[in-house]
């Protein structure tokens, strides 16, 4: 399983879906991160976390442990 | 007849300026009931029957976040009569989504599509009719920066709130979830008021805690609910919050398709992008960082000829505290004959107390000036992202450093800064430990050990901020581990807001109101313990009678130093200097400077003290040896701060048993440190024998290592990254 935590940086992936569940999940999810969705990875932190995304015209950022939790293609 | 008018929006959407443009100064600030966010509404300007009441900034209306269950609370329990959604244009799709819960409420509601002068110069385009459409409400638009189309706005609102109109029904949930929601809605319909029906439904659908509990559903109905939610679940194969947070994005989605015209490509950089490509490049991040941070200090706190902010404080201390407000006191006093002791009080005792708190006051003014453009900006969000690597290490976040950074120059509003903390437990941590940064103020007191028993030697202030450094990771580490403030640690889920022009308006209302809470302490708690002391150390028993004395040795504070000094005995403070020792601890409660001005009185030394003290050295070097001073610098370097960041820790705080809670682990911390340092360090260099206190040191180092290494507390649902999907799971 690919997660997005594995995602180059520069690339653009396709969310396919999350794991998990709890209020991490819920917000991730709230912010855009949902089934489907297109994410360019921007870039990541100076020391090596969080990573920068760019999704539905905005940028997020998220550590990559919780990034582990989304499942991309 | 009053109306009210809730004003809902995403964090960055240009809330705040729409709120201080729509209520001017008719404001009144205070937090919600039982918790520290804070609340905030006004009288519509032009329309004082109109109050509007600006609701925390929110992304969604989850149950897990204090914010978004007070936003909830408020809009199921209070009805407004309207609510005013305000949307940022240049980033609408995110937006949107908190807008179709809010239309789920079922009140009269009104989107302002915020920022459009930026979307045009952008060259998009919202086509305001078809998104009203879509939505079943009115969507206008404005500029809150620019002040245009506020009123406007908030007008619709009010013409909203008069007819009673509730927005059309929305079709945002497609299939076998509609199908579910509406068996929901019928067999709950007698249980909750009609004008809600939608929003349970959906909340019991994605089986929400807080209505859950609210509504206690049994038998039947509970059964009915969860099996309507259940078997959508299985047909979709997937858990029924994801089910309808997708459905909200893909209906938001179908609408921009239809409303909204962008002329960038997707995923491409805008300016604010562009900007971000040095400032949060992972090369230049850091430097950049630290020459925005200097170039603050500098002219904050900093030398001449750059620094406005010293050269005020400098004036205010050696000409209005110095020579004006003295001067003019002298002669009034004059006038009404007042002599002796009063005319102590007011000059020696308030003056002179409070004086040297305000004299703090223009540096502080100037460097909340600059933070508040960096907030305004967007540009905290960054230094959160920059830095959250190593915070998280100890258990807190990136948006820690924010607080602990402006600490190092005064505790104050660096308490103050840990607003920006939406959780609960990281923000109660930041205030806990942002107090043993080494301010300010207490260089002063690093300054006259380092010359006067250390030989000058600068590895004295170094060690003290490394000091304070590991006070702050140790803490986190230890109190991580206690069940109040275990768990996963907060996600750092944040949004990083498209920089914008600062607006004057924020900035300057920012910084008067953060000043205002720190002139408005000099005024009360300053000036009362000002009194007391001057009051204790100018009278006290002599010959039997009670009066002002001449020696303060024999004064009411060298009583009570004496009477408690057995206290700090274990830390090597002993024998001649023992009560002073202690006194000048308690004084810097009042501020940190005050210890070293202490000294100096306590030391009989006539005259005015540089600020280091250095005339007093001689006299200290022979009281102090190496170890007992170094015990005596860390003990007031750590313990509770001055009174002024004890009001601070209180106002963000917003309980008492909270507060005393942070000061009691403060002094405790400290005196800890102290004694391990004394009693050890005495230990291997001679100067102190094996006793009882050695046992103690040694039992509080063990304990401090295990609470360092102990598992900790491990909090019930702790996500697995690992799990199944949480449907298949189910």
């Amino acid at each position: 399983m690919k997660t997005l935590r594995d995602a180059e940086v520069g690339s653009t992936v396709a969310v396919v879906g999350l794991h998990g569940e709890g209020p991490v999940k819920r917000r991730i999810m709230d912010m855009g991160i949902t089934k489907g969705v297109e994410i360019r990875v921007r870039k990541v932190a100076p020391l090596g976390d969080p990573m920068e995304l760019n999704i539905r015209g905005y940028e997020l950022s998220i550590r990559k442990a919780d990034a582990e939790m989304v499942e991309i293609r | 007849m009053e109306l009210k008018i809730a004003l809902a929006g995403n964090p960055n959407s240009g809330k705040t300026t729409l709120f201080n443009s729509l209520t001017g100064s008719s404001q009144y600030v205070g937090n919600w009931p039982g918790v520290t966010v804070e609340k905030k509404e006004g009288r519509l300007k032009g329309n004082k029957e109109v109050v509007i009441q600006d609701l925390p900034g929110i992304y969604s209306l989850s149950p897990y976040t204090l914010e978004e269950v007070v936003s909830r609370t408020y809009l199921v329990t209070q009805k407004p009569d309207a609510i005013l959604n305000i949307v940022d244009g240049t980033n609408i799709e995110r937006n949107l989504y908190l807008t179709t819960q809010l239309l789920e409420l079922g009140l009269p509601t009104v989107v302002a599509v915020n920022m459009m002068d930026l979307v045009r110069k952008n060259g998009d385009q919202i086509d305001l009719n078809k998104l009203g459409r879509a939505l079943g409400c009115e969507a206008v638009e404005m500029s809150a920066l620019k002040s245009q189309g506020s009123i406007e706005a908030a007008n619709k609102a009010v013409e909203a709130a008069r007819a009673k109109k509730a927005n059309g029904p929305l079709r945002m949930y497609t299939g076998c979830v509609e199908k579910a929601i509406s068996q929901i809605e019928t067999v709950i319909s007698d249980k909750v008021d009609a004008q809600y029906l939608r929003w349970y439904a959906v909340k019991l659908f994605e089986r929400d805690e807080k209505v859950l509990e609210e509504l206690r559903l049994t038998g039947s109905v509970k059964q009915d609910v969860e099996n309507a939610a259940v078997a959508c679940e299985k047909e979709l194969d997937d858990d029924a919050e994801s089910i309808i947070t997708n459905q909200r994005y893909d209906f938001i989605s179908g609408i921009v398709a239809k409303a909204v015209k962008k002329k960038r490509e997707k995923h491409g950089l805008s300016a604010s992008d562009k900007i971000d490509q040095i400032v949060t490049n992972r090369i230049l991040a850091l430097p950049v960082f630290a020459v925005i941070m200097f170039a603050i200090y500098a002219i904050a706190m900093g030398g001449y000829p750059f620094s406005i902010g010293t050269m005020g404080t400098d004036w205010v201390n050696d000409v209005l505290f110095g020579e004006i407000v003295p001067g003019a006191l002298d002669s009034i006093l004059g006038v009404l004959h007042v002599e002796g002791a009063l005319y102590g009080l007011i000059q020696d005792g308030i003056v002179a107390g409070v004086g040297a708190v305000l004299g703090f006051v223009p540096q502080i003014l100037v460097l909340f000036f600059f933070l508040a453009i960096l907030e305004d900006i967007g540009y905290m969000a960054r230094v959160a992202f920059i830095m959250d690597r190593i915070f998280r290490r100890f258990g807190l976040s990136g948006k820690s450093f924010i607080p602990m950074l402006v600490a190092t120059g005064c505790g104050v509003p660096g308490i103050m800064a840990s607003r920006t903390i939406e959780q609960d437990r990281d923000r109660k941590m930041t205030i806990m430990t942002t107090g043993f940064i080494p301010c300010g103020a207490k260089m002063p007191i690093i300054g006259l050990f380092a010359g006067a028993v250390f030989g000058g030697s600068s590895l004295v202030a170094v060690s003290a901020f490394f000091i304070g450094i590991a006070a702050v990771v140790i803490s986190g580490i230890m109190l991580k581990k206690f069940k109040a403030f275990a768990g996963e640690p907060a996600p750092f889920v944040m949004e990083l807001p498209a920089y914008h022009l600062p607006s004057a308006g924020n900035v300057l209302r920012a910084t008067w109101e953060r000043g205002w809470s720190f002139i408005k302490r000099a005024g009360t708690v300053i000036l009362l313990s000002s009194i007391v002391l001057w009051f204790l150390q100018g009278f006290g028993f002599t010959d039997g009678s009670f009066g002002m004395v001449e020696d303060n040795n024999t004064s009411l504070l060298a009583a009570i130093g004496n009477a408690v000094a057995w206290i700090f005995a274990p830390l090597g403070w002993v024998g001649d200097m023992a009560w002073k020792a202690t006194v000048a601890t308690v004084t810097g409660l009042i501020a940190k400077e005050e210890v070293v001005n202490t000294f100096g009185v306590l030391y009989h030394y006539a005259g005015e003290l540089s600020e280091t003290g250095d005339e007093v050295w001689n006299l200290i070097a022979a009281d102090f040896t190496a170890l007992s001073a170094y015990s005596f610098m860390i003990f007031n370097l750590l313990c509770a701060p001055c009174f002024a960041a004890m009001g601070a820790i209180k106002r963000e705080m917003n309980n008492t048993k909270w507060t005393l809670g942070a000061i009691g682990y403060m002094c405790g911390f400290a005196y800890v440190i102290a004694l391990i340092v004394y009693q050890l360090g005495g230990l291997i260099t001679g100067e102190v024998g094996f006793n009882i206190f050695t046992i103690a040191a040694l039992a509080a180092l063990a304990a401090l290592i295990y609470l360092l290494f102990r598992k900790g507390y491990q909090p019930d649902g702790h996500y697995s990254v690992n799990a199944k999907m949480s449907a298949s799971a189910r």
